[in-house]
C-alpha cells in the first residue's frame, strides 16, 4: 500500500486506548501535494489516526501504539526526532475552532514566536509571516483592519480560518484537518475548501471531511475506514464511481453512517 | 385480548385531588427566597462597614495617619501599625506566592494523581482548617525561638506565609484546571514545549483566578491577629527593618479594645483597616483588568 514516494507512510499501525483497540493493523501511504481524505462514520479511529501523525496522541496517558509512521522515510517516533519539530512540520486544525484568548495577530504569531529561528525576528518580519498566512487562509481581507481585536470576536467560520492561518504561519509540510467544517455555514465551508485546493501544491493535506460530499469536492485520494480498519483506499473517482467493497458503496451512498 | 381495567387513581378520595403547585408559582417563590436571602446578607455586611466607619472616621485625620502612637495608643496616630501591616503582609505574600503558585502548577500540569499529589492536597486542605492561633504558636516556637528571629516582621511574615499557602495553592490549582484543555492541545500542536504551552496558552487564562486567590490571601494577612501578635510582637515603634518587631493594625486595635485603652482609636484603626482592604481590592482588580483582559 505504501511506496517510497509517499510523504507519510503508515506501516502495521495499531493503536490502543487502555485495552480498547481503536486502529487495527493499518497500512496506508499518503502522497505529497495532494488532498487525502479519510472518511468513515464516528468511532472509526480517524481522529486518532490524524492525531497520531503529529504525536498529539502522546498527550493521553492511556494511549499505546505499535507499528511505524514514516515522515519522509523517517520514523516519527525515533528517539532522535524532536516532537516539537515534528509538530511544526505537521500542523493540525481541530474539529471546533480553537482560537487562543488573545488578539488575532497574536494567534497567528503564536507558533512563529515559539521557534528559536523566528522568535528573534522583529515585528515587521512577523507581520509579514502573519499576513501571508492570513491571505493563504482567505481571511486577510476580513481582518486586516483589526488585527489587534480579540480572536474570540470573530465568527465561527472566521475563527476556523484563523486556526488554519495559525498552522500555515509555521510553514508546515503536512496539514491535518479533523472535520474542520463541522460547525460551519456553507459559505465559510466553501472558503476553507477553496483555500485547501489552492494550498495543496505546496502542502500535503490530510482531511477528515465532515461529510461525503466534501470528500468528493476537495480530495484527490480517499481512504474509507470503519471500526478502526482500513476498508478501501484509492483515487477519488475510483472510490466514488467504482467502490471495490460493498461497505464502501453502502457508506458513500448513504445507506449507513 | 381482555380489556384491562384502568388502575385506581390515587388520592381520589371523594373527589379530593392534591393541589399541584404551578411551576410559575414555584419560580416566584424561589426568586423571592434567593432575593431576600441575598438582600439580608448584603444588609448585614453593609451595616457592619457603615457602623465601623461611622464610629471610626471622626478620629481619622492627617495626624492619625502619620504619627506613631503615644501613651500606648491613647494618643497619637497609627503610622507604625500601618507600616507594620503593610510590611508583614508584603513579606507573607511575596514568600507564599512563588511557592503556592509553583505547587499549583505542579499539581495541575506536571503530575497525575499519585501518592505525592494526594499528600500535598491532603496537607493543604488540613492546613487550611487549622485555627490561626496554632500557626502563631508554631511561628513563635519555630521562627521566633528556634531560628532566633525574635519578634519581627520576618517571623510574622513567614508565619502568615505558611498560613495563606493552602489558600493560594487551592485557588490557583482550581484556576489552572479550569483552563480549557483545547488551549493545551493548541499550544502543543503548534510545536510548543510544555513550559511554552503553560506560559503562552494556559497561564494567561488562569491569571485572573490565581490573582483572586492572592487577593484573598492578602486580605487574610492584613486582618490576621492571633498569628501575628505571637510572632511579630506588638511594638509601638516604627519598624526599622525586617528584623524589628512590629504591631499590625489588627493587633493594635485588638489591644486598644481589650485593654480599654481607647475605643475611639480602636474604631479609627478598624476603619483604616477596612479602607485599606477596599483599596487593595480595587487596585488589584484594576491591574488585572488592565493587563490580563487584553485581547479577549
Amino acid at each position: 500500500m505504501t511506496t517510497s514516494s509517499d510523504k507519510i507512510a503508515i506501516k502495521d499501525f495499531n493503536f490502543y486506548f487502555n485495552e480498547k483497540q481503536v486502529i487495527h493493523n493499518l497500512n496506508l501511504g499518503i502522497p505529497p501535494n495532494k488532498i487525502f481524505a479519510v472518511i468513515g462514520p464516528a468511532n472509526s479511529g480517524i481522529t486518532t489516526l490524524l492525531r497520531s501523525l503529529n504525536r498529539l496522541c502522546d498527550l493521553s496517558h492511556e494511549a499505546r501504539q505499535e507499528g511505524e509512521i514514516l515522515l519522509d522515510g523517517r520514523n516519527i517516533r525515533a528517539p532522535d526526532v524532536s516532537v516539537t519539530e515534528l509538530r511544526r512540520r505537521v500542523g493540525i486544525v481541530f474539529d471546533v475552532p480553537t482560537p487562543l484568548p488573545m488578539s488575532i495577530f497574536d494567534n497567528v504569531a503564536y507558533g512563529p514566536r515559539l521557534n528559536r529561528k523566528t522568535r528573534g525576528k522583529n515585528k515587521s518580519a512577523l507581520s509579514g509571516i502573519a499576513e501571508e498566512a492570513l491571505r493563504q487562509a482567505a481571511l486577510w481581507d476580513e481582518v486586516k483592519d483589526r488585527l489587534n481585536a480579540p480572536a474570540m470576536s470573530l465568527s465561527g467560520g472566521q475563527q476556523q480560518r484563523l486556526c488554519l492561518a495559525r498552522v500555515l504561519a509555521l510553514k508546515p509540510e503536512v496539514i491535518l484537518l479533523d472535520r474542520p467544517c463541522s460547525g460551519l455555514d456553507p459559505i465559510s465551508t466553501a472558503k476553507i475548501e477553496d483555500s485547501l485546493i489552492e494550498l495543496k501544491n505546496r502542502f500535503t493535506i490530510v482531511i477528515s471531511p465532515h461529510n461525503i460530499q466534501q470528500a468528493g469536492r476537495v480530495s484527490d485520494r480517499i481512504a474509507f475506514m470503519l471500526m478502526g480498519r482500513l476498508i478501501e483506499e484509492g483515487a477519488n473517482a475510483d472510490v466514488f464511481s467504482n467502490p471495490k467493497d460493498q461497505r464502501t458503496s453502502d457508506y458513500i451512498t448513504g445507506r449507513f453512517g | 385480548m381482555k380489556p384491562t381495567k384502568p388502575p385506581p387513581r390515587r388520592f381520589n378520595f371523594r373527589g379530593f385531588k392534591p393541589r399541584e403547585i404551578k411551576p410559575q408559582t414555584v419560580e416566584k417563590i424561589v426568586k423571592g427566597f434567593v432575593w431576600s436571602v441575598a438582600l439580608m446578607v448584603i444588609a448585614v455586611l453593609i451595616s457592619i462597614v457603615v457602623f465601623i466607619l461611622y464610629k471610626g472616621l471622626p478620629v481619622i485625620n492627617w495626624g492619625f495617619l502619620t504619627e506613631i502612637p503615644r501613651k500606648m495608643g491613647r494618643e497619637g496616630g497609627i503610622s507604625s501599625a500601618i507600616a507594620g501591616t503593610l510590611l508583614v503582609t508584603a513579606v507573607a505574600v511575596f514568600i507564599a506566592m512563588p511557592f503556592g503558585i509553583g505547587t499549583a502548577f505542579y499539581l495541575a500540569e506536571y503530575t497525575r494523581g499519585n501518592t505525592v499529589t494526594r499528600v500535598i492536597r491532603f496537607s493543604a486542605e488540613s492546613l487550611a482548617g487549622i485555627p490561626s492561633i496554632v500557626y502563631g504558636l508554631f511561628g513563635f516556637i519555630f521562627f521566633v525561638m528556634y531560628l532566633n528571629l525574635g519578634w519581627s516582621v520576618l517571623s510574622g511574615g513567614l508565619t502568615l506565609a505558611i498560613m495563606i499557602l493552602p489558600t493560594i495553592i487551592r485557588t490557583s490549582e482550581e484556576a489552572i484546571r479550569s483552563v480549557p484543555n483545547t488551549y493545551r492541545e493548541v499550544g502543543f500542536s503548534l510545536g510548543g514545549t510544555k513550559w511554552q504551552t503553560i506560559r503562552g496558552a494556559v497561564a494567561p487564562s488562569a491569571v485572573r483566578g490565581i490573582a483572586n486567590g492572592v487577593i484573598l490571601s492578602v486580605g487574610r494577612s492584613v486582618a490576621e491577629t492571633a498569628a501575628v501578635v505571637l510572632t511579630a510582637g506588638s511594638a509601638l515603634r516604627m519598624p526599622a527593618s525586617l528584623s524589628s518587631p512590629a504591631r499590625t493594625m489588627a493587633v493594635h486595635f485588638y489591644i486598644l479594645a481589650t485593654e480599654g485603652i481607647s475605643m475611639e482609636n480602636a474604631y479609627g484603626t478598624a476603619a483604616i483597616l477596612i479602607i485599606l482592604i477596599f483599596f487593595i481590592n480595587i487596585v488589584a482588580n484594576t491591574l488585572i483588568n488592565r493587563f490580563v483582559a487584553k485581547g479577549r
